[in-house]
């Protein structure tokens, strides 16, 4: 369509009259077409390009991986890597927890948000501006690393799994981006319930939540991605507990393992399964890479319309 | 003059004009609101516990904290963490690297983000413009430690990297580069912008669809091309968004992050990469000076806090839109 509108452009002014635009397309605009396109493309390509190598290592003989030279796609294709991924007790059970906590701590969060959000965005809410304000302020100031562990473990939240729900039930920026988006909801919704002598809960449950769903969907996915991929928490609370160890945790783990002595990696090879399984460092690695973002990876872009909104509420419109 | 008595005398509380005041009131109306006050003070007590208690640890960075003796057996000493930490070297290098990161974070991102969205604003064809962005958004969503493990075996001694620099004979042998101190930074650069250099187009494309398209159409008659366009239109059409996220941006100048200095740190690096976030977990977790680690982690927290609040305020003076 483009090259066709083009030649009939050049045809039509006749020698190259550079200073002749109007809407259609001179050579200039060709060129840096294409060079867009193309950088554009190399772009996206440098962007797949890890992760279609791990998946194909996680897809390759672990043996035959160690030669090298593995790079788009499975030499020697096998199954091998991930039923030991998933066999394996530890990683198995982490990914048992990553997963509750990723959908509890999503649920709640959404939940508890909303009800804040719904609160403050009522005008009329006789303590509408402490509750801001008084969110709003963790914005600027924080405990510190320190000071958070010891409340945490004087709580009792140390080597527990409410240590992953609690803390973060609350993210101010979403809060945000709730409350932005209920006081965008035509009034009269709001005002008929009012009429019709709903209270404030039913209000709220029956119909600020059900026309929330878009914000909300955002939110979801803000705190899932957040309670999926986190890893920090779990070091340093309950790295002594392995039944609560996460997936992003074990990862952790291995690459740190990853790092040291080639001998340390021969014996983690030879540990575990006898004999069957041949597994190495490498393709551990990139099993669990793959498992540990393929989640996400394929939930993404169908809530992109959902996310997109999102920043651009709190970021553009403040 | 009856009747105003019978009036005074059968309303014991005089109606004032206007909004009434006063603690009756108050409660008064929290009583009617109460659904809306069981809906959100729970929460504000969560975030008291959780966010504003934690603040009294840090009375922690005034004493010579011993964690088995109670408060009141607390040694004090008063600012002596504070000057440790001001005349001490291994402390100003920390803050140097923080500088420097959050400065990269800062500059690069802005730039990587604007060039790239002004990229994608010229391009017409929907469905590629559409799978560009989906996935230039992938590296965001995956955890810092799979983006770690990624660049670590892009940068390994047989990674792609080396492995493309040695076939095109630029260099004889491989190079470690995450051994190297002074590659550090630039690594950092790298990693971040590979992260999220997506994501953040999303504003500023979001700034730009909003651009009154006769602007465009009027640089058109006066013959501007692509660039001119761009930077006659499009630029200054989304120079609030640009303003606003920079000021709010330099209120995190001593945020420089955290994740990667910790998984892609190592001890060959340190010297570049530990910025006060990794220095306060080194001594506070691992070597268990915990009044040391209180003082630093509360100087960055006082000073970003004093950032932010100058950077909304400006924000808010140059009439733009507010973080809150």
């Amino acid at each position: 369509m483009a090259m066709a509108e083009a030649a009939v452009a050049r045809s039509e002014a006749g020698p190259k009259k550079r200073k002749h635009r109007g809407i259609r397309r001179s050579t200039g605009d060709w060129v840096f077409d294409i060079c867009n396109y193309t950088f554009l493309t190399l772009l996206m390509l440098v962007t797949l390009y890890p992760f279609v190598n791990q998946i194909a290592i996680s897809f390759n003989s672990a043996t035959d991986s160690l030669k090298g030279g593995i790079y788009l796609w499975p030499r020697v294709w096998t199954l091998e890597n991930y039923k030991y991924v998933f066999k394996e007790a530890t990683i198995f059970h982490a990914t048992l927890i990553s997963v509750l906590r990723t959908v509890l701590g999503t649920v709640l969060t959404v939940i508890s948000s909303a009800m804040v959000a719904y609160t403050i965005s009522r005008p009329d809410y006789v303590l509408r501006k402490f509750v801001t304000i008084a969110f709003v302020l963790t914005m600027y100031v924080n405990g510190g690393l320190i000071p958070t562990f010891l409340l945490m473990k004087s709580l009792g939240l140390i080597n527990s799994f409410w240590v992953y729900i609690w803390p973060g039930l609350i993210g101010v920026f979403n809060l945000i981006i709730i409350r932005s988006f209920i006081e965008g909801l035509p009034d009269n919704i709001l005002e008929a319930s009012k009429i019709d002598g709903a209270g404030d809960f039913r209000t709220f449950f029956s119909i600020v939540l059900p026309l929330c769903t878009p914000v909300l969907a955002t939110v979801s996915l803000f705190s899932g991605v957040y309670q999926w991929n986190s890893w920090f928490d779990v070091m340093i609370y309950n790295s002594s507990n392995i039944k609560l160890s996460t997936l992003q945790y074990e990862l952790q783990k291995i690459l740190q393992n990853s790092n040291a002595a080639t001998t340390a990696a021969s014996a983690f090879a030879n540990s575990g399964n006898a004999g069957a399984a041949q597994v190495t460092p490498l393709s551990i690695r990139a099993t669990m890479t793959i498992v540990a973002s393929a989640p996400i990876i394929m939930v993404y872009p169908f809530l992109q319309k959902y996310f997109v909104q999102g920043m651009m509420v709190g970021g553009v419109k403040g | 003059m009856t009747m105003e008595n019978n009036a005074a005398i059968a309303s014991p509380h005089v109606a004032k004009p206007g909004k009434p005041t006063g603690f009756k009131h108050f409660f008064k109306q929290l009583h009617a609101q109460r659904a809306l006050v069981i809906m959100s003070v729970p929460f504000v007590i969560w975030l008291f516990i959780f966010k504003y208690l934690p603040l009294w640890g840090w009375t922690i960075a005034f004493q010579k904290y011993k964690p088995a003796r109670s408060f009141s057996e607390q040694e004090w000493v008063g600012l002596e963490h504070f000057k440790f930490l001001f005349t001490d070297e291994r402390f100003f290098r920390v803050l140097r690297n923080t500088l420097v990161m959050s400065f990269e974070n800062l500059i690069l991102g802005f730039v990587t983000a604007i060039t790239l969205a002004l990229l994608l604003n010229e391009v017409k064809n929907i469905l590629f413009k559409r799978v560009a962005q989906t996935i230039s958004y992938l590296p965001h969503f995956i955890s810092w430690v799979v983006a770690a493990g990624i660049i670590q075996s892009t940068l390994s001694t047989d990674g792609i990297i080396n492995t493309l620099l040695m076939n095109l004979g630029l260099i004889d042998e491989e190079i470690l580069f995450l051994g190297i101190g002074k590659w550090f930074w630039g690594i950092y650069g790298a990693s971040i912008v590979w992260k999220d250099v997506g994501w953040n187009t999303i504003v500023y494309l979001a700034a730009m669809t909003m651009i009154d398209p006769s602007l465009y159409e009027a640089a058109e008659m006066d013959g501007a091309g692509r660039f001119k366009k761009m930077w006659h239109v499009t630029l200054p059409g989304i120079k609030s968004v640009v303003i606003v996220l920079l000021i709010m941006n330099t209120g995190y100048l001593l945020e420089s992050g955290f994740d990667v200095q910790y998984l892609l740190g190592n001890g060959m690096n340190i010297d570049y990469s530990e910025n006060i976030d990794i220095f306060v977990l080194n001594y506070g977790i691992k070597m268990s000076n915990y009044s040391l680690s209180v003082a630093a982690g509360m100087f960055k927290t006082i000073v970003s806090f004093i950032l932010l609040f100058a950077a909304n305020n400006l924000s808010r003076r140059l009439g733009e839109a507010r973080l809150y």
